[in-house]
């Protein structure tokens, strides 16, 4: 993988300057969605304007990572800086996780294994109005511990929603530990192509890779598709990478120093 | 009322393309009429109450007016999370049907009892909550309610035969209906109860005393104003629901009087205990749970007795 395109390294500066700044956690998370988020926001969602009833819909099932989706909404122009600034502030919108009534957002989230049976609604409903529009839902992969998850993942191969793309955001850790310790799912590309989903295994942190993967899938007839992005938690930071902490853990001023260098940012 | 609910289901159906029904793989000899007619707006998701939920939350973002049916306590509990996560909070149009309210699933056993379905739903401020006591109110209530914006759970009843007397199929939201009037004491009903209260009302009237008579099968938003004004004429009220006594119509009663100060005295007839692992009849579990006629007879001679000596 080359250096971190842009849009990338804007959202893993946004993640640190508003964690800092609230002094909250859920960096990790954050950091380890930095790409994926950067690929669909960029490259792969079609939102004209996200109050367009035809827009692609996005849900981001894994909520506790929300603020990497508000810096791709500030990067896009949705969301302002002064808004961006109140995250995790009192009357503010933009809380630790989405929120419906903020603009950008299609369905608020932080209750895991809800967002993919949403998401699945929304591709039904596009199939129904005859709409070439399409649903994506980001989940963890802790999250598949969810009994729910896996209703959804059923109904949608029962009734081939080519136009839902799950994505998996692979980084191998949960909240008190391992996925492979806690409740494995490995191999996890496994157990979605036993449900005939079609299984797309990549790059967590290669945007072109997961947008030229997402463009040549067929969303108009076929199987549900989910990637399986292999991520690592908190990437970029070098001591957050890999570890548990990080999960829950706001930085010191010396961990944010060495973390916007880590990233190749300035404070 | 299951029955009246799909006839006036598909009539509306007929006009408003928006309009569609999910299923959790129940309401065999009951949907067929819709499934039937909209075989593209039916859809049997399999036995997951929690997908159905998610399912209905995505499609009414876009613009439909989702039915999901089930069981009552399948459909209320099962999705709680789901339904509090989703409709509710995103303020969409779901509607949530829940068939065989209290004990109409009798001989099913306790986990088929619907016994705290309209407790969980009334404590969320954003959803409306309608319990019919009869099938001709259960048209009303319906044609009054479905497209609401926000969402709907109704509590529906399997009876399409019984109506109760004097209610001839009103319904209004935030309204208590009268059914009959009376000055010794009050009786306040929630769903099929009715019936049984009804019935009480009659025999009460023959023993020379008299019992005037309520619904409310508009629990959320709660008729307070209505009780509020009907509470204030009476010393004594019953109220009597196939549910728990906790967070349904006697929780609601219980609720005005404390509010508004007044000094009616409340007692509340419906389930106090978990069930113990006896099924039976709807009527014999009335009868066991002090809701049958007979026995709300014998609650209302007791308490005015009470309400006497205590004067």
């Amino acid at each position: 993988m080359g250096e971190s395109p842009p849009a990338s390294r804007q959202i893993r500066r946004i993640v640190l300057n508003q964690s800092k700044r609230a002094h909250v956690g859920h960096i990790g998370s954050a950091l380890s969605i930095a790409d994926i988020i950067a690929a669909l926001y960029m490259n792969v969602l079609r939102i004209p304007d996200p109050d367009d009833p035809d827009r692609d819909r996005f849900v981001l099932s894994k909520g506790h990572a929300a603020l990497a989706v508000y810096a791709a909404l500030y990067l896009k122009g949705w969301l302002t800086e002064e808004t961006l600034n109140t995250y995790c502030a009192d009357a503010s919108l933009l809380g630790a996780h989405p929120e419906h009534a903020l603009r950008g957002v299609d369905f608020s989230t932080g209750s895991l294994g809800h967002g993919l049976s949403m998401g699945a609604g929304a591709a039904l409903a596009a199939r129904l109005q005859r709409s070439s529009r399409r649903a994506f839902v980001l989940v963890s992969d802790a999250e598949c511990n969810e009994g729910s998850l896996w209703e959804a993942v059923m109904f949608a191969a029962h009734h081939r929603l080519s136009n839902l793309i799950a994505i998996i955001d692979l980084n191998g850790q949960q909240a008190l530990g391992y996925t492979d310790h806690v409740l494995s799912l490995t191999p996890m590309g496994k157990r979605w192509r036993a449900f005939d989903w079609d299984v797309h295994e990549v790059d967590g942190h290669d945007v072109e890779v997961m947008t030229e993967t997402i463009g040549g899938l067929d969303t108009t007839s076929g199987p549900p598709h989910v990637l399986i992005a292999h991520t690592v938690f908190g990437k970029g930071v070098s001591y957050m990478e890999g570890q548990i902490k990080w999960h829950y853990w706001p930085m010191s001023d010396e961990e944010y120093r060495q973390a916007l260098k880590d990233i190749g940012a300035t404070p | 009322m299951r029955g009246a609910f799909t006839k006036a289901l598909v009539g509306l159906a007929e006009q408003d393309p928006r309009i569609l029904l999910l299923t959790g793989d129940l309401g065999y000899m009951a949907l067929e009429p819709f499934s039937d007619r909209f075989p593209g707006r039916f859809f049997n998701v399999g036995v997951a109450e929690q997908n159905m939920m998610g399912l209905a939350t995505g499609l009414a973002e876009a613009g439909f007016i989702p039915f999901v049916y089930s069981i009552a306590t399948f459909a209320s509990l099962r999705a709680y999370e789901f339904t509090r996560n989703g409709p509710v909070l995103h303020r969409l149009p779901v509607r949530i049907v829940g068939v065989g309210g209290g004990f109409e699933y009798g001989h099913n056993g306790p986990t088929h009892y619907g016994l705290e379905d309209v407790g969980v739903m009334r404590v969320q401020p954003g959803i409306t909550v309608i319990a019919p006591a009869d099938h001709e109110q259960t048209r009303a209530a319906f044609l009054a309610t479905w497209d609401l914006p926000g969402p709907v759970y109704y509590r529906l009843g399997k009876d399409d035969k019984t109506t109760v007397p004097g209610l001839r199929g009103r319904f209004e939201l935030t309204r208590v209906q009268i059914l009959r009037e009376g000055v010794d004491l009050l009786m306040v009903a929630m769903g099929s109860a009715a019936t049984e209260v009804a019935s009480a009302a009659v025999t009460l009237a023959d023993q020379g005393i008299s019992c005037a008579v309520a619904v409310v099968a508009c629990l959320n938003p709660a008729p307070v104003d209505d009780l509020g004004a009907i509470l204030a004429r009476f010393p004594l009220v019953l109220a009597v629901e196939a549910h728990y006594v906790v967070g349904g119509v006697g929780s609601l009663i219980s609720e005005v009087v404390a509010e508004r100060g007044l000094g009616c005295r409340v007692v509340r007839c419906g389930v106090r205990s978990t069930p113990d692992g006896i099924s039976g009849s709807q009527a014999y579990l009335h009868r066991r749970h002090g809701l049958s006629s007979n026995t709300l007879v014998a609650t209302a001679l007791q308490e005015l007795q009470v309400q006497r000596t205590a004067r």
